[in-house]
């Protein structure tokens, strides 16, 4: 009786599983993703022969595999320590260079902050807004209700002053990359000399994640943000507390999406053993 | 329909509606009383799942539909939209985006138990017929959904199948500027396929009103594949699997919800949460993952048919991997022609059962071939030809194995009846 309740479920199970196995086996041969390659664009021909014959086992060279986030697994949550750190580091140095354009400065209060802290951070920026009633187009401070401001106008503005590539934009960094949070983890503290034989175009670093050259100049150095609480302003800790805010950026439901997951699990659950019990004693008629 | 003698009921609302429109007849007749066969196992349940996922992709298709927007400037923008502006939206559409991997398990188990058990046989050949019809509209179905986010995957995946159909002869590309709207992937792609998206759902929901008449026409087949033979071989379909469908369901249920909540991102690709860039070509393109044994099978083919030691090429190599795909699904629909074999359960058919076994492992191998790049190799063999392998197993066991079996299979004796088996314990 017991093996011919199982043995759908087995079935079932594997089929689920399946998809995965492929996903897992998919990101051994993990390539570099458009944007990356976008990044890389300005990679000579030759330096990209020369790039694979040097380029070691991805995942042997790769200088972060798994790391332990504080949101993951089922019952993970953000920091909200970590994520004002991030909002920081990502202030101070990302924006330079690349939009967060979905997030709205009102999103903040997710990381801990009041409205009036909210208001403050947004009117740090200037908005282009209009037209008003003459006609005009005016700037103004940025309000809770607008998106990040980007740094450039547009996409060409961004390419004409990095060497043609296009930084990305943030919003879903995390979510639009196999293993985002270890793999932007490893893009940041990834940077190192070229291997003999590759020759860096202008503006191009070599990059261990990456496995190639791309057109970011490796972004953090030792202190170059000022933390007000005592955690150890490195490169290290600048890269997770980053990531961290990235991950919010791109999945701000988390929190709110695991409990509610518990929630309907457990009652799913529940009403499922109770059928089961109700289906016993419909069936025990029949015997 | 419902339109013969009936019984009156007692509440005089139900019986004034029922002597109109006898639809509460029809219910007691087709899921109250219907006689059902005692013995299912648990794999007779996803009929009942697959029809659930179903109406949850209709519902929660709907709501996306009501704050999604199909213009190639802003589909990207307004999915993100949903996922973090509209109240709840983030729920919705992971429902959605998992519940079509959920649909397709739930229907590949269902298929996969019409094979074993062999329901597909006299007289069901009909009702199977119309089953993977239903199928084969899920995919259409599935394919053009998952342009609508319009991220990368999206693009380059509807590039890869939209031409596929230049591959017909005389008339491919016309069907692929028919398909297009014009003469590449744009704006007027986006519009026809969220309108087909939207229309094609309930040309399913029909047909599987179809597939249920028709299985209320000739019965459920069972676990022995033998008829029922009086009223001691079945129970009422209420309580008895009204009940036993629902447990299964909630079980499905929280393995669904599991990804939905915890994992909702593994069964989608991460290149799709980068807008549809038309000037930048992913390094290795793949479709969902319930599509990757057909797509292994369009890829099996690498090489030119032509007449030997000549120049002329009959079939191209796309235009045979086009065929070998689409012939994998035409052969489900001749299966009943295929397998003439009596007995229909493989409980009853040793070597049958090892060919279809061997088969589900084949199929779920092309699907790990389907997920590589086309130049992979394994164990120092390309995977395109261990690909090549696997399509000649799907077609070899549906046009060697089976006919060869009808001939020289005999099988096991088949049980008297399915009441004594039960009270053997044996079903």
């Amino acid at each position: 009786m017991m093996k011919k309740i199982i043995l759908p479920f087995i079935v079932l199970a594997l089929a689920t599983a399946s998809p995965l196995v492929f996903a897992a086996e998919a990101e051994q041969h993990a390539m570099p993703t458009p944007a990356d390659l976008e990044a890389a664009a300005e990679l000579p021909p030759e330096g990209a022969e020369a790039d694979k014959a040097h380029a070691p086992d991805h995942h042997a060279a790769a200088p972060h595999g798994h790391n332990e986030w504080h949101f993951s697994g089922m019952f993970g949550s953000y920091d909200r320590a970590a994520l004002q750190r991030g909002l920081k580091v990502y202030r101070e140095v990302c924006a330079a260079c690349h939009s967060l354009k979905r997030v709205y400065y009102r999103n903040l209060e997710d990381l801990g902050y009041d409205e009036g802290q909210v208001k403050n951070i947004a009117s740090q920026y200037n908005v282009t807004d209009g037209p008003n009633d003459e006609g005009e187009m005016f700037d103004r401070a940025a309000l809770p209700s607008d998106h990040f401001v980007s740094p450039y106008p547009n996409d060409n503005a961004a390419k004409s002053v990095n060497n043609g590539a296009l930084p990305p934009d943030l919003s879903l960094i995390i979510k639009a990359r196999h293993h985002g949070p270890d793999h932007v983890f490893g893009v940041l503290t990834g940077f190192a000399p070229p291997p003999e034989g590759v020759t860096p175009g202008p503006g191009q670093h070599w990059n261990n994640q990456m496995q190639s050259l791309i057109s970011m100049a490796p972004p953090l150095s030792d202190g170059q943000v000022a933390y007000e609480d005592d955690v150890p302003q490195t490169v290290d800790q600048y890269s997770r507390d980053v990531v961290e805010f990235l991950a919010w950026a791109s999945d701000p439901y988390m929190e709110e999406r695991k409990r509610t997951g518990i929630k309907v699990i457990i009652f799913l659950a529940v009403f499922a053993g109770l059928m089961y019990a109700v289906k016993r004693r419909i069936w025990a008629k029949l015997h | 329909m419902g339109s013969g003698p009936r019984t009156p009921f007692e509440n005089p609302v139900v019986e004034w509606v029922d002597s109109r429109l006898p639809i509460f007849t029809m219910m007691q007749k087709e899921y109250g009383v219907f006689p059902t066969p005692r013995n299912f196992n648990y794999f007779w349940n996803f009929g009942a799942i697959a029809m659930i996922m179903l109406v949850l992709m209709i519902v929660t298709g709907i709501v996306l539909a009501m704050h999604y927007t199909p213009h190639t400037a802003m589909a990207f923008n307004s999915v993100e939209r949903i996922m973090r502006d509209v109240n709840g939206g983030w729920l919705i559409r992971y429902l959605h985006m998992n519940g079509a991997s959920f649909f397709f398990i739930a229907v590949y188990i269902h298929i996969f138990r019409g094979m074993y058990y062999g329901s597909y046989k006299k007289p069901r050949e009909l009702l199977w017929i119309l089953g993977v019809l239903i199928f084969l509209l899920m995919m259409a179905t599935a394919f053009m959904g998952y342009v609508l986010p319009w991220g990368q995957m999206s693009y380059w995946g509807a590039t890869v199948i939209t031409n596929l159909f230049s591959a017909i002869p005389v008339v491919g590309e016309s069907i692929v500027t028919l398909l297009w709207g014009g003469f590449s992937i744009d704006n007027p792609t986006l519009n026809r396929f969220f309108a087909l998206h939207y229309l094609l759902p309930f040309v399913i929901f029909a047909v599987v009103f179809l597939h249920i008449w028709a299985l209320h026409v000739v019965g459920s087949n069972n676990p022995l594949g033998i008829d029922t033979k009086g009223p001691q071989d079945t129970v009422p379909f209420h309580p008895y699997y009204t009940i036993k469908d629902t447990f299964g369901t909630l079980v499905y249920l929280v393995i669904f919800c599991f990804f939905v909540f915890f994992m909702p991102d593994a069964l989608g690709h991460p290149d799709n949460y980068t807008p549809a860039n038309p000037m930048v070509t992913p390094p290795h393109i793949v479709p969902e993952w319930y599509f990757l044994p057909f797509y292994a099978m369009l890829r099996a083919i690498t090489f030119n048919i032509g007449i030997p030691f000549t120049e002329i090429v009959i079939i191209s190599a796309k235009l045979g991997g086009v065929l070998v795909m689409f012939g994998s699904i035409a052969l489900l629909f001749v299966l009943p022609w295929l397998d003439r074999h009596p007995i229909r359960s493989a409980r009853f058919r040793p070597q049958y059962r090892i060919a279809l076994l061997v088969w589900l492992a084949v199929f779920a191998f092309l699907g790990y071939v389907g997920s590589q790049p086309a130049d992979a190799v394994k164990f120092g063999i390309p995977l395109s030809y261990l690909g090549l392998l696997g399509t000649i197993y799907y077609y070899g066991f549906f046009l060697a194995i089976l006919p060869y079996l009808n001939k020289h299979e005999k099988g096991r004796d088949l049980p008297p009846s399915i009441h004594e088996s039960v009270l053997k314990g044996s079903a």
